[in-house]
């Protein structure tokens, strides 16, 4: 899209809906939010990105490609599932560490990592979709 | 029970050190690798005296102790003599093996399949398990596949494969029916407690049932008529195969199955006509398509029809002479018949013809060949002291009485008997005496022909030599194998005392008429060949061509059912989904007269939950009127986000911002689809399709409205509410109830969700690279045509 407005908003829009998606994607086990609608802010903050600037800009930004991305997520995942096997308990039990940062007890935990997991997979793979739509011929997908 | 366990396991060990032993070693890897059935061998060689004392060997472990399901293995008579046929001729075959493949580049492969195979067709016959016994059953139809296939570059390897594996391996589902049902009606899976059984099978309603399942997975696989087409078909395989696996091992398992099933179904009146009177006709069948062919593993293949279809006939035959003789003839059948193969492999491999017209006078340049066809054929024919000539007169012995049954089926094995002398001395004789005569394109000349390595002529004169000497030591014979094994069979003690001495009585009579009958055969042989060639053609008609017109029939089925559910067109997808979505919605409320009650008009809607309302309603208002498909997509995102407004407002906010995010995206994916796809800007159908879209939509929208409606108006169990309400805080230590749910409660959901999302993306991503590629061809087509 040529349009002068979108394309010297779009990257300061894109950083804050992507930042945006990593609130969401940490608050979500408490409050509304969570892996899933974090994945979805941070793919429509690509989409736009995209449409403003095209496709090779998204691309040459996200660096890897988004199936890559989204396969890492699912790999995420799996081992979120079964770092429980070397606790001996059943798969995709959750477990808890609290560690002290800096003063602060920062609670991290297999769900997390598995939310995180979600996070990129629905990321991942809606962008590899758009960004295949959006396109020409000649750019690959 | 552990070393049995291990035993058991060894095979498959073999199997996969194989290939890179084969690479390191060439064909010398057949004597490591002989080591593997050698062991076993010598391992259920322990068992003999345990058996042969009448004990029954049992072990296992337990595998679903919820569903009775175990892992165990029986070893009685039965099993016992199997395990050691298939263990001993298995050193065998593995040596010939490596003699028959010299250099060839799959040898290594080769060896694992066979491993594979005796693997299965070990734990096949050791399984005491129903279960256990289907999946190696199954498990030997693949491995005879793969082996069948070896050569897979010609097509009639390929053929012969797929045909033996859709026989046997659709037989084998119709045993897991006949077990299910067994198991069903005697609530025991184990063949061990099965036995104890027999007169609840035998008078349960179900027993025809059973007894004609389980029929069809035997007759399949020991290849009884008219099942029996897919046996010469697999003759594509390499030597070692068909004397390992078509002749000695495999298709006896579907023999092995009557035999033990003999004690729990046996003794009726539908097993003693079916039995006999289907073996006797493959018996028949088989010998007279023997003395047909004129290539030496074909005629072997059609004797080894024959023979199933004697022990059929003897298994079903109900007397106890009768199960002893079939004990013999299995035993002596297993090493004739594999020696045989193996001589048949060996004038392939050295003279370069498997053509019984066209080999002659190799008796100088292969002595050891010849001796070990000649002992091999003499035990086939019968003749005293081979261990066949037990066998033979134990068969007379048992079927000669003076009921009408017992002469026709007499005259059937004397007939049967009779021809398979003849092309027993046709393959061992005619290629060996008179003049030498070369097969043109022979890799040898007539002075270079000589005898064949070791390796290669190791394993028949093994086999016919040992044919020979049980028959010579039967009394010992008898005690640790024979009488353990007809004991199995019949399932009380029994005692066999042929002896390979003659002595005078009918069943020595018979035996001298069936060998002059067979003699006479042999030596009008050429003029009986014609007979049967024109027999077979006048028929015309035979499975065979059946299994193809059968697989042509499914493949065009197939095709119309495609072209029917797959027209190619998205309207009528898209018509079929929705309207079958609106007649499961619509049907079942209508059937039971189950329809919502209409809800009342609620009293004091506040005034923005009516204009969120009412502003989704414009939006499906303007989805209609548009007039452009772009401004109908957008439009369409208006109705979505009032839905996502109206979650908010009823307090499911994680709801209503997946909401938000989900109509985003797919209006802009949807856009960006319809730009891609360059479809008319506009809606072009007709009127009358119009209508129709319609009503399917509108059918679909009520459907859903209905149903909802019900739900609501039922009651609503908290159970799981309060479950993940309580649990939530103070388990998953997450006070956000819904995402809890999502990532830890019911995580490995959402781990299969993902990876469906992660799937779907990769295949859209390859759809469009297709439409890329044939763009970017036909692009390229238009610039240089």
């Amino acid at each position: 899209m040529n349009s002068l407005i979108l394309r010297t908003v779009a990257p300061f829009l894109t950083a804050l809906m992507l930042l945006f998606s990593v609130f969401v994607l940490l608050r979500g086990h408490n409050e509304p939010g969570g892996g899933f609608i974090g994945g979805l802010i941070a793919a429509s903050a690509l989409a736009i990105y995209g449409i403003a600037n095209g496709v090779s800009a998204v691309r040459k930004a996200l660096w890897f490609h988004p199936m890559s991305i989204s396969a890492f997520g699912l790999f995420l995942a799996c081992v979120a599932g079964f770092l429980s096997m070397a606790f001996a308990v059943p798969f995709m039990t959750g477990l808890w560490v609290y560690p002290v940062v800096l003063g602060v007890e920062v609670a991290l935990s297999t769900v997390m990592l598995f939310d995180i997991g979600v996070y990129l997979v629905v990321v991942g793979a809606i962008i590899s979709i758009a960004l295949a739509m959006e396109g020409r011929e000649g750019e690959g997908p | 029970m552990m070393s049995t366990f291990l035993v058991f396991c060894l095979p498959f060990l073999g199997a996969l050190v194989a290939p890179a032993l084969t690479r390191r070693l060439g064909h010398n890897a057949a004597w490591p690798l002989a080591l593997v059935p050698f062991g076993i061998f010598l391992h259920f060689l322990g068992f003999n005296a345990e058996i042969a004392r009448g004990e029954v060997v049992t072990g296992g472990y337990a595998w679903v102790p919820a569903y009775n399901v175990s892992f165990s293995w029986l070893i009685d008579g039965l099993s016992l003599a199997f395990l050691s046929l298939i263990s001993g001729i298995g050193t065998l075959i593995v040596l010939y093996a490596g003699g028959y493949l010299k250099g060839h580049p799959h040898q290594g492969r080769f060896f694992s399949f066979i491993l594979i195979f005796m693997g299965a067709m070990l734990g096949l016959v050791a399984s005491d398990s129903f279960l256990m016994l289907f999946v190696f059953w199954e498990l030997t139809s693949i491995a005879s596949f793969l082996l069948i296939g070896f050569d897979h570059e010609r097509e009639a390897a390929r053929r012969a494969a797929l045909q033996a594996l859709v026989v046997t391996s659709g037989g084998g589902l119709f045993l897991l029916a006949g077990l299910l049902i067994l198991w069903n009606v005697t609530d025991v899976t184990q063949l061990s407690l099965l036995l104890s059984y027999g007169e609840e099978v035998r008078a349960s309603p179900f027993y025809l049932a059973i007894f004609f399942l389980i029929l069809g997975g035997a007759f399949t696989k020991s290849a009884q008529f008219p099942f029996h087409f897919w046996l010469p078909n697999a003759m594509e395989a390499p030597t070692p195969v068909s004397a390992y696996l078509h002749s000695a091992t495999m298709v006896k398992a579907g023999v092995y199955l009557l035999m033990r099933l003999n004690p729990v179904l046996g003794g009726t009146p539908a097993w003693e006509t079916v039995l006999p009177a289907l073996g006797g006709l493959t018996l028949l069948v088989g010998g007279v398509l023997a003395i047909r062919q004129t290539d030496l593993k074909l005629m072997l293949a059609y004797t080894t029809v024959a023979s199933l279809g004697l022990l059929v006939l003897l298994t079903g035959f109900g007397t106890e002479k009768a199960l002893a003789a079939a004990a013999l003839y299995l035993v002596a059948h297993s090493l004739f018949k594999g020696a045989l193969f193996m001589v048949a492999g060996i004038l392939d491999h050295e003279a370069g013809s498997r053509d019984v017209t066209r080999l002659a006078g190799l008796r100088r340049a292969m002595p050891v060949t010849f001796a070990a066809a000649v002992l091999a054929a003499l035990s086939m024919s019968g003749l005293p002291p081979f261990f066949g000539f037990l066998a033979k007169e134990e068969v007379y012995a048992a079927l000669s009485g003076g009921s009408l049954r017992a002469l026709a089926f007499t005259a059937a094995a004397v007939v049967g008997n009779g021809l398979m002398i003849a092309v027993a001395f046709a393959v061992a004789l005619k290629p060996f005496l008179g003049p030498v005569v070369m097969a043109p394109g022979s890799r040898h000349e007539a002075e270079n022909l000589h005898e064949a390595p070791l390796l290669l002529w190791f394993g028949p004169l093994a086999l016919a030599v040992k044919g020979l000497a049980i028959g010579i030591f039967a009394g010992f014979t008898h005690a640790v194998l024979t009488s353990p094994l007809a004991s199995a069979i019949a399932g009380k003690p029994e005692t066999v005392s042929a002896s390979a001495v003659p002595h005078v009585g009918a069943a020595l009579v018979l035996s001298l008429v069936t060998l002059a009958f067979g003699v006479l055969v042999y030596l009008g042989l050429a003029r009986a060949r014609a007979a049967a060639g024109r027999l077979v053609e006048d028929i015309g008609w035979g499975p065979d061509r059946g299994f193809d017109q059968a697989m042509r029939g499914l493949l065009a089925f197939s095709v119309a059912v495609t072209r029917f559910v797959q027209p190619g067109r998205m309207g009528v997808y898209m018509t079929a989904t929705f309207l079958a979505i609106a007649l499961a919605l619509l049907l079942p409320p209508a059937l039971y007269g189950e329809w919502p009650d209409l809800p009342l008009w609620p009293a004091g809607v506040p005034f923005h939950e009516l204009a969120i309302m009412a502003l989704a309603l414009l939006g499906v208002g303007a989805v209609l009127a548009a007039n452009n498909r772009l401004t109908a997509i957008l439009a369409l995102g208006i109705q979505g986000f009032c839905v996502a407004v109206i979650f908010l407002l009823f307090g499911a906010p994680d709801l209503a911002f997946t909401q938000f995010m989900v109509e985003t995206l797919s209006v802009v994916i949807l856009t960006l689809v319809m730009t891609r796809l360059k479809l008319t800007p506009r809606d072009h159908r007709p009127f009358g399709r119009k209508i129709a879209d319609a009503a399917v939509a509108i059918a679909c929208g009520l459907g859903f409205s209905l149903y909802l409606l019900k739900v609501v108006q039922g009651r609503f169990d908290t159970a799981l509410t309060d479950f993940f309400n309580l649990y939530a805080r103070t388990i998953a230590h997450g006070s956000n109830v819904v995402n809890v749910i999502i990532v830890d409660f019911r995580g490995t959901d959402t781990l299969g969700e993902i990876a469906v999302v992660m799937i779907t993306g990769l295949a859209i991503l390859s759809l469009i690279r297709i439409r890329k590629g044939r763009a970017a061809a036909g692009a390229e087509r238009e610039a240089n045509p």
